[in-house]
C-alpha cells in the first residue's frame, strides 16, 4: 500500500534533490532534432526558438530527409512493432541486413543487435565472462558499463583514466585469472578525449588480455572514414567486443549492439539476458539505420565536415578566452568549475537562444563543474557564430573571459 | 603508526590520487564522501584488502560507510581478524 507515511518519505527525498541541486528537468522540444529546435522550458513558459549545442546528432543524421524516407518505406513494409524478442519471432530480414552492415562497417567478425546500448553493455560482460576472469575498466567509462560489471560474476577491478602504466600494473597483478578484459570508453563522453587504444591494444596482447570498446561516442565520426576510435588509433580487426549505440550519430533513435569476435557474439545470442527478454528494435529503426549505414559508408562529406567544425569551435572558444578540455571530437566542455556558475551561465545561453547544459557534481567530479558543448554536422557556421558569441558574452557577464582555473575558483568557489 | 594504516593509506595515495592532486590524505580523510574514491573505483581497494590480507569481504561489509576512511578500514580489517 502507498500509505501516507510513505509518499511523505518519498517527497522527503525529492524534496532533497531539489535542495542539493540534482533535481533533473526535462526540456520538452516541439520539432524534429536538428541544430534549430523549438524548446519549451521551463515547462509551462512559452515555445522558443534556439540552436542545440547538447545533441548527440553528430552526423546530423536524426532528420535526415533519406533516413526518415527509409523509415517511412521500412513502416509500410515490414509493419511497425514485432510484438516478440528476437530469438521467437522478433528476427525480420532487415534485421539481419542491419547486423551484416554493422559488421562491415565495423570490421568485426559478427554483430548482434540490442534494444539500446545500455542494453548491450548490460548484458554483454555477464555473457562472456565467469567467475575465473576479471574485468578491468577504466575508471570513468559510461554507467551502463558500471552496471554491466554488476550484474557479471567475473572479479572487477579499475585503472586510473587513460593510464596505461596503471593498467600494465593491474594486467599483471590479474595474470592468474582465466581470462582478462580491459574495457573502456572510445570516446568519453564527459571529456571528449579518446582512449588510446593503440597503448591498451598492445597492453592486451603482451598480458594475454581481450579488448573491450564502447564507441557510442564516436561511431561514425572518428576515424578518417568514420569507423571509430579503433580506425582512429589503427587497430581496425584488433578489438574483441566494440558495443555502439544507433542512438547517437548513427540516425539517433534507438538501438545498439554488440560487435566482435565470433565466438563472444555466439555468446551474446544464447546468454544475453536484455537480448534475450527484451522486445527486438523496431522495424522502422532497422531500416532507417541500414540507410545510415549505406550513407556513412559512400561518402565521408559529412564527419568531415563534423570535424572542420569541430576545429573551428575549439579554437573559437579558446581564443575567446573560455578554458576547454584539449582534446579532437566533437564533445567540447567550457569548463567552469563552479556548479552554480555552470547553472547560471547555461540559463544565460538559453535566454540568448543557445540550448547546452550545465553539469556538475556528482556527474562530473567536484570543482569540475561545466557547460558540455557538443557540434553536429547539422550545424552550419551562422550557428556556430552565433553560439560563439553568445558564450563569449555569458563570458564577459562572468568576468571569467581570460581567466585561469585558479582564478575563476577563487572568483566564484569550486 | 600503524604499519597496517599505512599501508592502506600507501595504496589509497597511489591507486587513487593523480601525479599532480597534492590533497593531503591522512588516516581520517573522508575518502568516499569526499569523492577521492567513486563507489566504482572502491572495488579496486575491497581487490587489494582481500588480497593482501587472504580475506573475502563479502559486499554486505564492503559499504562505502566501512570504506570511507583508512580508520573506518581498520575497524573493517578488525573484524576479519587483522589487526595494527
Amino acid at each position: 500500500m502507498f500509505s501516507p507515511e510513505i509518499r511523505t518519505s518519498y517527497q522527503q527525498q525529492l524534496g532533497d534533490m531539489q535542495s542539493q541541486g540534482i533535481f533533473k528537468q526535462e526540456r520538452v522540444i516541439c520539432s524534429p532534432q536538428d541544430a534549430d529546435i523549438e524548446a519549451v522550458f521551463p515547462i509551462g513558459s512559452e515555445m522558443k526558438h534556439v540552436i542545440n549545442m547538447c545533441a548527440n546528432n553528430y552526423l546530423g543524421l536524426s532528420s535526415h530527409p533519406e533516413v526518415i524516407a527509409a523509415a517511412h518505406a521500412g513502416l509500410d513494409s515490414h509493419g511497425y512493432g514485432m510484438s516478440s524478442v528476437r530469438f521467437i519471432c522478433g528476427t525480420q530480414d532487415i534485421h539481419k541486413e542491419l547486423e551484416k552492415k554493422l559488421t562491415e562497417f565495423l570490421g568485426t567478425e559478427d554483430t548482434i543487435l540490442f534494444p539500446s546500448c545500455m542494453d548491450a553493455n548490460g548484458g554483454v560482460f555477464e555473457a562472456v565472462l565467469g567467475e575465473q576472469d576479471v574485468m578491468i575498466a577504466d575508471r570513468l567509462v559510461h554507467a551502463s558499463i558500471v552496471d554491466g560489471m554488476r550484474l557479471a560474476k567475473a572479479q572487477q577491478d579499475t585503472y586510473k583514466h587513460s593510464d596505461m602504466a596503471h593498467l600494465e600494473q593491474k594486467l599483471q597483478l590479474h595474470q592468474d585469472k582465466r581470462a582478462r578484459l580491459i574495457i573502456t570508453d572510445g570516446s568519453f563522453s564527459m571529456d571528449g578525449d579518446l582512449a588510446k587504444l593503440d597503448q591498451i591494444v598492445e597492453l592486451a596482447e603482451k598480458y594475454n588480455a581481450m579488448v573491450f570498446l564502447d564507441d557510442s561516442h564516436a561511431s561514425g565520426f572518428i576515424g578518417k572514414t568514420g569507423r571509430g576510435t579503433h580506425e582512429h588509433c589503427g587497430v581496425l580487426g584488433r578489438i574483441d567486443i566494440i558495443t555502439t549505440t544507433l542512438g547517437k550519430a548513427l540516425g539517433g533513435a534507438s538501438g545498439g549492439c554488440v560487435s566482435g569476435r565470433r565466438e563472444l557474439v555466439e555468446m551474446c545470442r544464447q546468454k544475453a539476458r536484455p537480448y534475450l527478454f527484451s522486445n527486438t528494435v523496431p522495424p522502422v529503426v532497422a531500416a532507417g539505420a541500414i540507410r545510415v549505414i549505406d550513407l556513412i559508408s559512400s561518402t565521408t562529406e559529412r564527419r568531415d565536415k563534423l570535424e572542420k567544425s569541430t576545429q573551428w569551435w575549439r579554437e573559437g572558444l579558446t581564443k575567446a578566452g573560455l578554458i576547454i578540455k584539449a582534446g579532437e571530437t566533437p564533445i567540447v566542455p567550457v569548463m567552469l568549475f563552479n556548479a552554480k556558475l555552470s547553472q547560471d551561465f547555461a540559463r544565460d545561453l538559453y535566454d540568448l537562444g543557445i540550448y547546452a547544459v550545465g553539469f556538475f557534481f556528482p556527474v562530473v567530479p567536484k570543482a569540475q563543474a561545466r557547460i558540455r558543448t557538443q557540434i553536429s554536422a547539422a550545424h552550419e557556421m551562422h550557428h556556430l557564430e552565433k553560439a560563439l558569441d553568445a558564450f563569449t558574452k555569458v563570458g564577459e557577464k562572468y568576468g571569467i573571459l581570460g581567466l585561469t582555473k585558479a582564478e575563476i575558483i577563487a572568483k566564484y568557489g569550486e | 603508526m600503524s604499519a597496517l594504516k599505512e599501508a592502506v593509506l600507501t595504496y589509497v595515495k597511489n591507486e587513487y590520487l593523480e601525479a599532480d592532486d597534492d590533497r593531503e590524505v591522512t588516516y581520517d580523510t573522508p575518502l568516499i564522501s569526499s569523492g577521492i574514491v567513486d563507489s566504482f573505483s572502491m572495488v579496486s581497494l575491497k581487490v587489494f584488502l582481500e588480497t593482501t590480507y587472504s580475506i573475502s569481504i563479502p559486499d554486505a561489509k564492503a559499504t562505502p560507510e566501512a570504506f570511507d576512511s583508512v580508520n573506518n578500514i581498520a575497524v573493517l580489517l578488525k573484524e576479519f581478524g587483522i589487526n595494527e
